[in-house]
């Protein structure tokens, strides 16, 4: 941090203490809201949902080779195969923006072209692990879920399009020697590495088993009612794999990895939580920001609604995860679902800081129809996931 | 001997920034470090991951952080 920027951040923190009235009643409700979404989420979401989904991110990015995946996006790929990877490695290589920019940067100018470029760039922080199981837990699995299947959609789209558009100046590419990360020779085979990430993704979806509707009948309550049984077995099975499928050095990577992301996620989604509350409170429990204003601004299903949404979405920085509790405020303030799902496809892919940089590499031009592209496109499936959600 | 790092400014990118000058450091060779932060000169490199080293014009290590043995080996190779 510059040390102009810290002055700034002083002088800002020493003006909201100065200034904002916090013994009126209406901000003391916002701060005990703000600490009631915190207690929440430290009772309801951690231990089960975000400690387990930490873990997976972790074996993901050290044991899934990412050499094997980079290398659909050379220049001599297969153009098909180049747009389907690019629309789900997001899942396994972009936890972390330190990934995503510089390969983003590296497929357009050296790689396999604007397409599958734009098409990674926009999936990449869209559908990662962490996300959309977080999204499932808190959101509902309805949301979630279409917010896999939007990112990935939309991706391949939006890939296809920036082509359509841009098909002249694709050609003017410098073409050059393209290094990989290199692959590091292991012990196991394909299916072990599944079947040990699989193995993890069972534990987190029963250790999070949501408790079934009074008076249901048939599997779901059993399942329910067996649950730790479950996951103390799955980890168990867990345990025999680390045991005698990895080694010890490779254990310690899994577990670096994994403190890696949670030092650098936790924080901000602390402060996300934070300020969610404060602003919209609990869903059902009023807060700072008025449940009529954001009701006339995103509730219902309108064309405006999905619009705003669409747009606030892709200029708003969202740090890592952080949507999901801002999200769940909105909601709860009578946000409609459309506008949500419309605000989720546009938030993580875009902000204004990203645009500038995505700017820096392919133009202005182009990056105002990959935004246009990507505003357009959420506005219209928030529209009609509004009309099937209800 | 010229040594290039090439990342954004990820905490990988920052450890391997300080790997590279504490190994530089210890076999007190004249060489000079620079970090590149510019995603298309990054990308000018053709490295598809970061961060990445650079010595001498010749990529060494892409996405990863290098230990400290390898890096021992490119400065004295």
């Amino acid at each position: 941090m510059k040390e102009r920027t810290k002055l700034l951040w002083i002088i800002l923190i020493f003006l909201a203490s100065y200034y904002i009235p916090w013994s009126h009643p209406v901000v003391r409700q916002s701060g005990f809201e703000a600490f009631m979404m915190l207690q929440e989420y430290a009772r309801e979401h951690v231990l089960t949902c975000l400690i387990p989904a930490f873990f997976i991110a972790g074996a993901i990015s050290v044991f899934v080779s990412q050499a094997s995946v980079l290398k659909y996006f050379g220049s001599q790929a297969k153009k098909i195969l180049s747009y389907s990877v690019a629309s789900v490695s997001g899942t396994v290589l972009a936890v972390c923006s330190c990934t995503v920019l510089p390969l983003f940067a590296g497929i357009y100018s050296r790689g396999a072209g604007i397409g599958p470029a734009t098409a990674f760039l926009y999936s990449g922080p869209a559908i990662n692990v962490l996300a959309i199981t977080l999204t499932a837990k808190i959101l509902g699995w309805q949301l979630g879920l279409a917010r896999a299947i939007g990112a990935v959609v939309f991706a391949v789209v939006t890939g296809l399009l920036m082509v359509l558009i841009f098909r002249k100046d694709d050609a003017a590419r410098t073409q050059g020697q393209i290094y990989l990360p290199d692959e590091e020779g292991k012990g196991r085979t394909l299916l072990q590495d599944a079947l040990y990430i699989l193995t993890m993704v069972l534990i987190l979806i029963f250790a999070a088993f949501a408790r079934p509707a009074e008076g249901s009948t048939g599997l779901w309550p059993a399942i329910f009612a067996a649950k730790w049984y479950i996951t103390i077995a799955l980890l168990i099975l867990l345990g025999f794999m680390l045991k005698s499928w990895f080694t010890r050095d490779e254990c310690k990577t899994w577990v670096e990895s994994t403190w890696g992301f949670m030092k650098q996620i936790f924080p901000l989604l602390l402060g996300g939580v934070l300020v969610a509350g404060f602003m919209l409170g609990r869903p059902g429990h009023p807060a700072l920001i008025p449940e009529h204003f954001v009701q006339t601004l995103l509730g219902g299903n309108s064309l405006w609604a999905n619009l705003f949404a669409s747009v606030a979405g892709a200029l708003m920085y969202f740090a890592t995860l952080t949507e999901v509790p801002i999200l769940q405020g909105l909601l709860g303030a009578g946000m409609g679902k459309g506008p949500a799902l419309a605000l989720l496809l546009a938030g993580p892919a875009l902000s204004l800081p990203n645009m500038l940089v995505i700017g820096s590499v392919m133009g202005i031009k182009k990056t105002a129809v990959f935004c246009s592209i990507i505003i357009i496109l959420s506005t219209i499936a928030g529209m009609l996931y509004g009309v099937i959600a209800g | 001997m010229d040594i290039k790092i090439l990342g954004p400014g990820c905490p990988k990118c920052h450890e391997t920034e300080r790997l590279v000058r504490e190994v530089v450091a210890e076999l007190s060779v004249d060489a000079s470090v620079d970090k590149i932060t510019d995603l298309m000169k990054i990308a000018g490199y053709g490295v598809f991951g970061t961060p990445a080293v650079v010595v001498d014009g010749e990529v060494k290590s892409v996405g990863k952080i290098p230990k400290k043995e390898e890096i021992k080996t490119w400065i004295e190779g």
